[in-house]
């Protein structure tokens, strides 16, 4: 079993454009969550919807890269905008439903076959990063993502981040995203405007009360909070194909979790949260199957290989029951407290 | 505005009415004006207020039983729940339909009846939401400090006055879920203070507040009218009612069932069977003439 | 300000429905669909030897699986399948052969389509299936006896998400969890079955029935007193538990992965022969016997809500918990209870769930687990009379909407109908509005 090689190649997944991609979607959650109090239990479909916004922009629109990413954060926006309308005026546990609800019917509509001459059905949407060409068969057709890229053809960097041109360049345009937003909440949260959600979170009667336009502060959270989402979808669609079967429900609990590991009612937790629990997914992932082969586990390389999502489920109650706040709250501040 | 402790006998305002005394009388000069307002929760009625006018810089106190109505009748006056029918206005605007915000804007605030401390924010956080002219609440503006950072500290100034003279000032960088249950009603109070109210109206603000902090809750309310407010209250305490109180209305099921001066009203008739109403379980020895009325419902 | 959302709302819904039909006027377009997925079923389509192109194949299977083909020139067809040892049924549209010609009918099967027909995929991954065609009469279905047929098996399905909801819907009451183990929970009747039946042989499916329930009481009891029960005491907050429960959901839902693996198992009894009920309207014994399991089920807990003793106090602590407290009603042994029968209910519905699908799958509970929400949802939240009502809504909707959407879109109907009724009604059918200060 070769160990070091398990542990270099879980190591890559610290800077990797999927944990990039995962760590904006977790830090639009704390601001839904963490500071404004939303229960938001579909940011699955958010993700979706900036993805496929984007593959939909190159592929139907003909449009460059960075003009499709517009039409993503467009339709998150637009997401948010018909999801808040009629729950946002709801009990949370309801939102927590019906955001649930919402995502799915994103996921099935993505997937069905009804339209599978604009969304690829189960197969997807591919072929939208490579350079720009005809648009007569629109699957052919691309943004130049990947034109865009300034480096030259090569292998960069030192084990475990030796990686080539592209990859290198889906980091630092991950690495520039996430900066800008997580600059983008931090202000946000230590404005008084980030004093009214926060308050909204604590009690929105309260602060109705106070004459503030609460359902517009809903609002303006649960679109910010979707865009930062969309973001994520972004990032993992220039990385690669988009296919709906990545955007499920378990996404969203997976992004709950790191959210929680991390301290929902903190700006760097997501961060933090995200790093630590994809790396530790893909060690373990790469340590059970290897210890199965190698006779050290009484299971099959298959059963080894699940036994990484018992393990987070598990995981996850253990955290909510005895470390609340997360790795990185301060105690006082538990998150929830009703 | 007085926090001076020998203020013990205050001065009353009288003559606040126009014409005989009798449920629904008018005011010289009221600020609120409530008509036919009906609230039903399936069956039952928890508010059917014919016509009721509140006089402008004045105390006045609701009274009544539990279950009579009065927080129903609260949040049906700011918004916060919407009646089967009925009009009502505040300095003559007419506040149907008028969103809990946004009479909140016009001047009208409220508190509750469950106080509603915003816990996992610090007093003076609690207290700066209050302020209603923070261009940094507005999300694009939120952005740019140098927008907002000086209104914030003349907020903050703001919000130090008010939280010494309520003796919280010490508190200011605790949670607010760290506050006993009788210093949350003090701080939901100079919390809707610093919006700068009109009105401004407390459910049952001295409920679980301890003697001595009464005392001071007390001086706190008169200041406000010393200060050119108009304070509607809800108490259950009649020396208090009786202490500082200018004017007294007395709801049951959901009716004004009395209005007056508050020394005189509580020799109302109809005042005793609305309280008796509500206590038939308690032995009250020979009450003659008392007409036995429905049990009203037990409040959650 | 109301009204303008209203009509934004309406406009958006339009435009879905729009969608809608275009998505149902775009002929698919390959002869192979779903070409990455692992196993096949393909065939051919030929008159007399001739060979048929254009011809619409339908495939359908479990979890709501549906494909659309035509034929090739030379009359064959190929589609992908999700999973081998599985039952597909795979239909030809008949209106879309030439003119004056039908499938043949099997003589030793009078009453079954002979277009519509059943394929197994053995573990080796592959079918192959033929359609005989020749001079004959088209099995065309009146549009009445599809909305029967749909309407029977929503209520069907109705009742079985009722056995689930009713349940849900009752520990929300009390203690205030949306439970997402309730999924799990649904799932354990089924695997629990399964395994006895492993145990016992197939011949005793009528003890391990009975017994797979007494394990989901079980559980029920073992989840309060070993995880809800101390959380109750530590007075835990509400979103707080409700992630407990998402958690729970994913470790157990994994567990059963790692241990009954990916694919899918049947229960003895679900191969039972349907017969026809009129005109083209049939039924199975399995049907029957799910449905009126369902409804005595169903009565009896709803006398027991309503007439015994711990009933009432379920009510009363559901209506307002520390009013019951206060009046001397033990709140934690009525959980307690509430946990147990929740849990067998649910582990009821998924027997049932595992006939309907029909097959046992890791995640066959939590297939169903949003359109147990919605059911609950619609009816109000904790309201269990209210979940019996949705549940039936949500059944028939599921089951019928398929007849003007596509069947892949069968839960979007149900979810969207959710979200329309919190428009209008946000406390549900049944709910209170909860009061304020
Ligand atoms: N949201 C509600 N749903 C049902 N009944 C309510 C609701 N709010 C208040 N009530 C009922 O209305 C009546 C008046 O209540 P309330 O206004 O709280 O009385 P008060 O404040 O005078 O004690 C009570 O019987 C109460 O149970
Ligand atoms: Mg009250």
């Amino acid at each position: 079993m070769d160990f070091v090689g398990i542990l270099l190649s879980s190591l890559s997944f610290l800077l990797d454009p999927t944990t990039i991609a995962y760590a904006l979607a977790t830090l639009g959650l704390a601001l839904h969550f963490g500071f404004g109090g939303l229960l938001n239990m579909g940011m699955a479909g958010f993700m979706a919807l900036g993805a496929y916004g984007y593959a939909i922009g190159i592929l139907y629109f003909g449009l460059p890269w960075y003009l499709a990413a517009f039409v993503g954060i467009g339709a998150a926006i637009v997401f948010a905008l018909i999801l808040g309308i009629p729950t946002l005026r709801l009990r949370g546990d309801y939102l927590a439903i019906v955001t649930i609800a919402a995502a799915e019917i994103v996921r099935l509509l993505l997937l069905s076959s009804a339209f599978g001459w604009f969304t690829g059905s189960a197969d997807g949407l591919s072929g939208f990063n490579g350079p720009g060409g005809t648009v007569t068969n629109p699957h052919e057709g691309a943004g130049g993502f990947d034109q865009s890229n300034p480096i030259p053809d090569g292998t960069y960097g030192f084990v475990p981040f030796l990686d080539n041109e592209r990859t290198w360049y889906l980091r630092i345009v991950g690495l520039s995203i996430l900066a800008i937003a997580i600059f983008v909440v931090w202000r946000l949260v230590n404005s008084p405007w980030g004093r009214v959600i926060k308050g909204i979170r604590e009690d929105e009667d309260a602060v109705r009360s106070l004459g503030k336009n609460v359902f517009a502060y809903k609002m303006q959270v649960l679109v910010i909070g979707g865009v930062i989402g969309a973001l994520g979808g972004l990032m993992l669609a220039f990385s690669t194909n988009v296919n709906s079967s990545v955007y499920v429900t378990s996404l969203t609990f997976f992004l709950w979790t790191a959210l929680l590991l991390g301290g929902a009612a903190t700006v760097f937790g997501p961060l933090a949260g995200s790093i630590i629990f994809w790396v530790l997914q893909a060690f373990l992932g790469l340590l059970f199957p290897a210890l199965a082969k190698a006779g050290l586990m009484p299971f099959t390389t298959i059963q080894a290989s699940q036994v990484k999502f018992v393990i987070v489920g598990f995981a996850l109650v253990l955290l909510v029951v005895f470390r609340p706040q997360g790795l990185f709250g301060s105690k006082k501040e538990l998150t929830f407290v009703k | 505005m007085s926090s001076n402790p020998t203020s013990s006998s205050p001065v009353k305002s009288t003559g606040l009415h126009t014409g005989a005394i009798k449920p629904g009388v008018a005011k010289k000069d009221p600020i609120l004006i409530a008509d036919h307002v009906k609230r039903q929760f399936g069956g039952l009625v928890a508010v059917d207020v014919e016509h009721v006018e509140i006089p402008r810089n004045a105390i006045t106190a609701l009274i009544g039983p539990n279950g009579a109505g009065k927080t129903t009748f609260f949040n049906l006056l700011t918004g916060f729940d919407t009646p089967n029918e009925g009009t009502w206005s505040f300095n003559g605007k007419s506040l149907a339909k008028v969103s809990a915000f946004k009479v909140a804007r016009m001047g009208l605030i409220r508190t509750f009846q469950l106080t509603k401390a915003l816990g996992l924010l610090t007093v003076m956080d609690n207290m700066k939401l209050g302020s209603t002219s923070q261009p940094g609440e507005r999300l694009g503006a939120s952005l740019f400090p140098f927008v907002w950072k000086k209104k914030d500290r003349e907020i903050d100034d703001k919000a130090m006055d008010l939280l010494k003279r309520f003796k919280l000032d010490a508190k200011k960088d605790d949670f607010a879920a760290s506050l006993s249950g009788g210093q949350r009603k003090l701080l939901e109070m100079a919390r809707a203070l610093m919006t700068d109210p009109e009105l401004v109206m407390l459910d049952e603000p001295m409920a679980g507040v301890n003697p001595a902090l009464t005392e001071s809750l007390l001086e706190h309310i008169l200041g406000l009218k010393k200060a050119g407010m108009t304070v509607l209250f809800v108490e259950h305490d009649m020396h208090m009612v009786r202490h500082i109180a200018d004017w007294v209305i007395v709801m049951a099921e959901g009716r004004v069932v009395a209005e007056g001066d508050p020394h005189e009203v509580m020799k109302n008739p109809a005042v005793i069977d609305a309280y008796l109403g509500s206590h038939q379980d308690t032995d009250l020895g020979a009450v003659t003439g008392r007409i036995t009325l429905p049990k009203l419902p037990k409040e959650k | 300000m109301r009204r303008g959302v209203h009509r934004l709302v309406s406009a958006l819904g339009a435009v879905f429905l729009a969608f809608g039909i275009l998505a149902l006027a775009t002929p698919a377009h390959a002869d192979v669909v779903n070409p990455e997925m692992p196993f096949k079923i393909s065939g051919n389509v030929q008159n007399n030897g001739e060979p048929i192109g254009g011809v619409t194949i339908t495939v359908t299977g479990a979890a709501g699986f549906t494909a659309t083909v035509p034929t090739d020139a030379d009359g064959k067809f190929t589609v992908g399948v999700p999973e081998k040892s599985a039952d597909y049924t795979v239909t030809l549209d008949e209106t879309t052969l030439p003119e004056g010609i039908a499938v043949v009918d099997n003589p030793a099967t009078p009453f079954v389509e002979a277009n519509v027909q059943a394929v197994t995929v053995g573990p080796g991954g592959r079918s192959t299936m033929n359609f005989f065609i020749g001079q004959g009469e088209r099995h065309t279905v009146s549009i009445a006896d599809q909305i029967v047929q749909r309407l029977i098996s929503g209520l069907n399905f109705g009742l079985m998400l009722a056995l689930a909801s009713v349940g849900l819907s009752l520990i929300y009451g009390t203690t205030g969890i949306s439970n997402f183990a309730h999924a799990e929970m649904v799932t354990f009747g089924a695997v629990a079955t399964f395994a006895l039946v492993q145990l016992f042989g197939p011949a005793m499916l009528w003890l391990a029935i009975p017994l797979a329930l007494v394990l989901s009481a079980g559980l029920g009891w073992g989840l309060d007193a070993a995880l809800w029960a101390p959380l109750r005491r530590r007075g835990m907050g509400l979103v707080q538990l409700m992630i407990v429960s998402i958690g729970l959901s994913l470790g157990i839902r994994y567990l059963y992965q790692f241990f009954i693996g990916g694919s899918t198992e049947q229960l003895p009894g679900s191969d039972a022969e349907r017969f026809k009920l009129f005109g083209t309207v049939t039924l199975s014994f399995t049907d029957i016997l799910s449905m009126a399991l369902s409804v005595l089920l169903i009565v009896v807990f709803a006398w027991w809500l309503t007439f015994t003793k711990i009933g009432k106090a379920t009510r009363a602590i559901s209506d307002n918990p520390s009013l019951a407290a206060a009046s001397g009603i033990d709140v934690d042994g009525v959980v307690r209870i509430v946990w147990i029968i929740g849990s067998l209910l649910a582990g009821f519905s998924g027997i049932l769930w595992a006939y309907f699908r029909p097959g046992i799958r890791w995640d066959m509970g939590g297939q169903i687990l949003l359109l147990i929400f919605a059911a609950t949802t619609l009816g109000g939240l904790g309201t269990a009379y209210g979940a019996l009502i949705g549940s039936i809504i949500v059944g028939i909707l599921v089951e019928s909407s398929s007849l003007i959407i596509p069947s892949d879109l069968k839960y979007v109907g149900a979810l969207v109908v959710l979200i329309g009724i919190l428009l209008f009604r946000p406390q549900g059918i049944l709910g209170r509005k909860e009061r304020v200060g």
